[in-house]
């Protein structure tokens, strides 16, 4: 019993909350005559898409900056990484490794501004990082117009501009990282003695984002990490300690967005297409919400709210539709549903949080 | 004498158990000035507050005994109650809106509205609040309490741009504005005031005490009180000590009366110990900027292996010198470790010099609460000496832990294991983490402000047993930073007393109370006052 109630003090309502209704979900669609293996496989899918996005997360939360609504700044460096590495002309993992590559270099300098600018708005950090990731998605909107490229996947077939959505067929790059060691396990046959889809396991994508969970956990057991954890828990006693508080909120508003950045070339080559101008947009927020949902606060975080929260959330949001869509039969509600969950689970994790920015 | 204005009744007042005042009694008659004094915690804002009706009173079970005015029983549960029985304060932060002139801030919320017919109709539709204002008959009111002080300047100047000295008397002017005002109080009303303003100050006291309002002062500076007032109460520890007339005492009676007896308990040797000649910290024309404890120029030495005591009462800036040394408020000045100048404002160069700081902030400053102790306990060394930590930065959690459990051992950190987190422990053992912390960084000098602060009596010793033993068996100089002048006499070497942001002097362990209390007041310059402690 007191095993149950300390467990109970342990996990936060919100976590338990979201695996209610997901378990609830399941259980319906258990009953409607769902394949289990394929709503299983659609989180996994997802999880791996938001891994990195959730991640991100964790060292602007633990610097005190709280979490990072400015994803958007990051997913846009990671777009633009991939931009010009598709019209330089790489193709298939080249692509991948050279996009990588340009967007860590790109996300250290723009994590570098938005930390120096989360360091002039103490105390209203949140507020402002929301519309700085506005600002920026809407900033590169105009550069995706006015980038010139001869490359006809990526342009449009008449004038100047990139396309809204590219596909990466074309370029290889398609669910290259899912593809990579990819499984299924739990086939079966249907009555018809047919083989059908069991649980896919996307590898690749699923080792870079527990690679990086792996080196994110062990970065906050170094002493640099300790120093930001520090600084976010109790500022005045890590001035005490002489740590330069300023310069260790640069540097995890750095890591989070080149997070983002790498983030969105895992997510584009899940979901098999890159989409530019206003999608990044609302990409912080399922992220944000899922790190929350995890077990994190405004405060603090850890990398397990980050596992935890995006297997929670994204079952939720993935398997949610297709199981209500069929419930309901025709009536098309389920993104209202998505929406309402994943608003009212920010706003109920922002109103536990206490005082302003910090 | 004629009757009571005010009388405090056996006065008694406890916060959840720990009682703050003992049966106090206090009168003041009608145009009396009465000096209140006592160290900081001897009681003297509880029984302000109990005089105003605070919600602090009220909300914590209000207090026992009781209090009267002119000899009837009183009831003041509110402000507005105090005020309405003709009972005004001007606080020590002034409440004044810059932007408005003199009369008007003297005016505010008791304006007079104008009495016409555009003002009877305005006020029918929307209320008292939109009656315009007369404010020629304010200006007036506001001249006649500017005159009972003795003020000259115009009534429509703005507040803003006044020298502070004037900022505080159109407070008082404001208070006696009111009809009725029998008794002001003025909390250190002096503190902020240059010399010549708070003459000024008091003669305008003087001046009011004439016109028959009674006046409750309370100050630390006994010269003032020894000039101004006609009699003195001392409070000290929540108990009254006594009331005098002051004619009949002295600075040294009263400074010996407010320190008392306590200080020359609990010392288990003598206070003579051979101090070595080096000198391990020098610090010259010392200035910090720490809100409400500002050094202002503070030259002090501190001998190798000494345990050099800071005193003084609160707001002096006893507590500015650690804290400016060490980089947490800006400072500036000269400030020598052992023959090599410390950079100032630069907390790890002073930290990687092995010098350690105890802050008097245990929870603020001190301590990671949501951390465990052992984390806590090798922070600073492993950030500022890269100690515990192995390949590539990471840290060692064996030798982490391990060191804290030998601490927990040392220091006697009562704790379930090393992995508790700190907010859980209890006040004396969160201050055996910070001076673990503080001991991790194996320091030379170590700085340790109000070490005792929210400790019980048990958790005292034991820090003060701590403090004691680094000093004598490993030689550490140590430099204690305290507002209970018992403590510093019961373990320093020398005691440094800082009145006004700077040194007043130097005393030994041993001093008698009465020089304590006159060097806390600032008076340096009587006979019995000596310079040096170490003989």
């Amino acid at each position: 019993m007191d095993a149950v109630k300390s467990f109970f003090k342990k996990v936060p309502i919100a976590t338990l909350i979201i695996f209610g209704f997901w378990a609830l979900i399941l259980i319906v669609g258990f009953f409607l005559d769902f394949r289990m293996t394929s709503l299983f496989s659609d989180t996994i899918q997802r999880f791996g898409m938001w891994g990195l996005f959730v991640l991100a997360m964790v060292p602007s939360i633990q610097s005190g900056t709280g979490p990072n609504f400015a994803l958007p700044i990051g997913v846009v460096t990671g777009l633009f990484a991939m931009v010009v590495s598709m019209d330089i002309g790489f193709i298939g993992f080249n692509l991948l490794i050279v996009s990588t590559v340009l967007a860590i270099v790109f996300g250290c300098l723009m994590g570098w501004g938005y930390g120096k600018l989360m360091n002039a708005v103490k105390g209203s950090e949140m507020a402002i990082a929301t519309y700085t990731g506005f600002a920026a998605t809407f900033f590169f909107s105009m550069i995706w117009l006015l980038y010139n490229t001869d490359n006809d996947f990526l342009g449009w077939f008449i004038g100047r501009g990139l396309r809204n959505f590219v596909s990466l067929t074309p370029f290889g790059t398609d669910q290259i990282l899912d593809n990579f060691w990819q499984f299924e396990i739990f086939r079966s046959t249907n009555a018809d003695g047919e083989l059908i889809g069991g649980l896919v396991i996307p590898t690749g994508t699923l080792l870079v984002v527990l690679l990086a969970c792996l080196l994110m956990w062990l970065f906050f057991r170094s002493k640099h990490g300790i120093a930001i954890s520090a600084v976010g828990m109790n500022p005045m006693f890590a001035k005490a300690t002489g740590l330069n508080a300023d310069r260790s909120r640069v540097l995890a508003n750095m890591i989070s967005t080149v997070l983002a950045a790498v983030g969105i070339i895992v997510y584009a080559q899940s979901f098999g297409f890159m989409q530019l101008y206003d999608a990044p947009l609302m990409m912080a927020f399922p992220a944000v919400a899922a790190v929350l949902v995890g077990g994190a606060t405004a405060q603090r975080s850890k990398v397990i709210h980050v596992i935890i929260g995006t297997i929670l959330l994204q079952g939720l949001i993935t398997n949610g539709p297709p199981v209500f869509g069929r419930l309901l039969e025709g009536a098309d509600i389920t993104d209202a549903v998505r929406m309402i969950v994943q608003n009212g689970i920010i706003l109920y994790a922002l109103a536990q949080m206490k005082g302003g920015g910090k | 004498m004629s009757q009571n204005l005010l009388e405090f009744k056996n006065v008694s007042k406890s916060y959840s158990g720990n009682q703050v005042l003992k049966n106090v009694n206090f009168d003041i008659r009608p145009g009396e000035i009465h000096a209140l004094i006592g160290e900081n915690g001897a009681g003297k804002s509880t029984m302000m507050n109990i005089l105003f009706g605070m919600p602090v009173i009220h909300s914590t079970g209000g207090f026992e005994g009781s209090v009267e005015m002119e000899g009837k029983p009183v009831n003041i549960m509110s402000p507005f109650d105090a005020m309405a029985h003709g009972i005004g304060m001007v606080h020590q932060e002034f409440m004044l809106i810059p932007g408005f002139t003199i009369a008007e801030n003297i005016k505010i919320n008791r304006e007079i509205p104008k009495e016409n017919a555009l003002n009877n109709v305005m006020s029918s539709i929307f209320g008292k609040r939109m009656k315009t204002l007369d404010f020629k008959k304010m200006n007036q009111d506001a001249r006649v309490a500017l005159d009972r002080l003795d003020m000259t300047i115009e009534e429509y100047t703005l507040v803003q741009g006044l020298p502070i000295g004037f900022m505080q008397f159109v407070e008082i002017a404001r208070e006696i504005d009111k009809t009725g005002m029998k008794l002001l109080v003025l909390d250190e009303p002096t503190a902020v005031l240059t010399e010549s303003e708070a003459e000024r100050l008091l003669k305008a006291m003087r001046s009011l005490a004439v016109q028959g309002i009674a006046i409750v002062f309370i100050s630390h500076r006994l010269d003032e009180i020894i000039n101004v007032s006609d009699r003195v109460t001392v409070l000290r520890d929540g108990e009254w000590v006594a009331t005098k007339d002051t004619k009949d005492t002295s600075a040294i009676e009263i400074a010996e009366l407010m320190i008392g007896r306590k200080v020359s308990i609990e010392r288990e040797e003598g206070a003579e110990r051979e101090l070595s000649k080096d000198i391990m910290l020098s610090i010259k024309d010392l200035h910090v900027a720490m809100p409400s404890e500002r050094a202002r120029g503070v030259d002090l030495e501190v001998r190798k292996g000494e345990i050099l005591g800071i005193g003084g009462l609160a707001g002096q800036g006893k507590l500015g010198i650690a804290n400016g040394i060490m980089g947490i408020y800006p400072a500036k000045g000269e400030v020598v470790l052992d023959g090599k100048k410390l950079p100032l404002n630069n907390t790890k160069q002073v930290l990687k010099e092995s010098v350690a700081y105890v802050s008097e902030d245990r929870k603020g400053i001190g301590l990671l609460l949501d951390e465990p102790i052992d984390s806590n306990i090798v922070f600073t060394d492993m950030q500022v000496n890269g100690n515990f930590l192995k390949a590539f930065g990471l840290q060692d959690s064996k030798a982490i832990s391990e060191h804290a459990k030998q601490m927990v051992i040392d220091l006697d950190i009562r704790c379930t294991s090393e992995k508790q987190h700190t907010g859980r422990l209890s006040g004396g053992n969160q201050q055996k983490v910070c001076v673990g912390r503080a001991l991790t960084q194996k320091p030379n000098l170590l700085f340790v402000s109000e070490p005792t602060r929210g400790i019980d009596i048990g958790a005292k010793k034991l820090i003060l047993d701590l403090l004691l033993k680094l000093s004598r068996e490993q030689g550490m100089t140590i430099v204690m930073t305290s507002s209970e002048l018992a403590e510093l006499c019961s373990i320093c070497d020398r005691i440094a007393i800082i009145c006004e942001g700077k040194v007043a002097g130097i005393l030994a362990p041993n001093a008698s109370p009465a020089e304590f209390g006159l060097m806390m007041s600032g008076i340096t310059d009587t006979d019995s006052v000596k310079e040096g402690g170490v003989s």
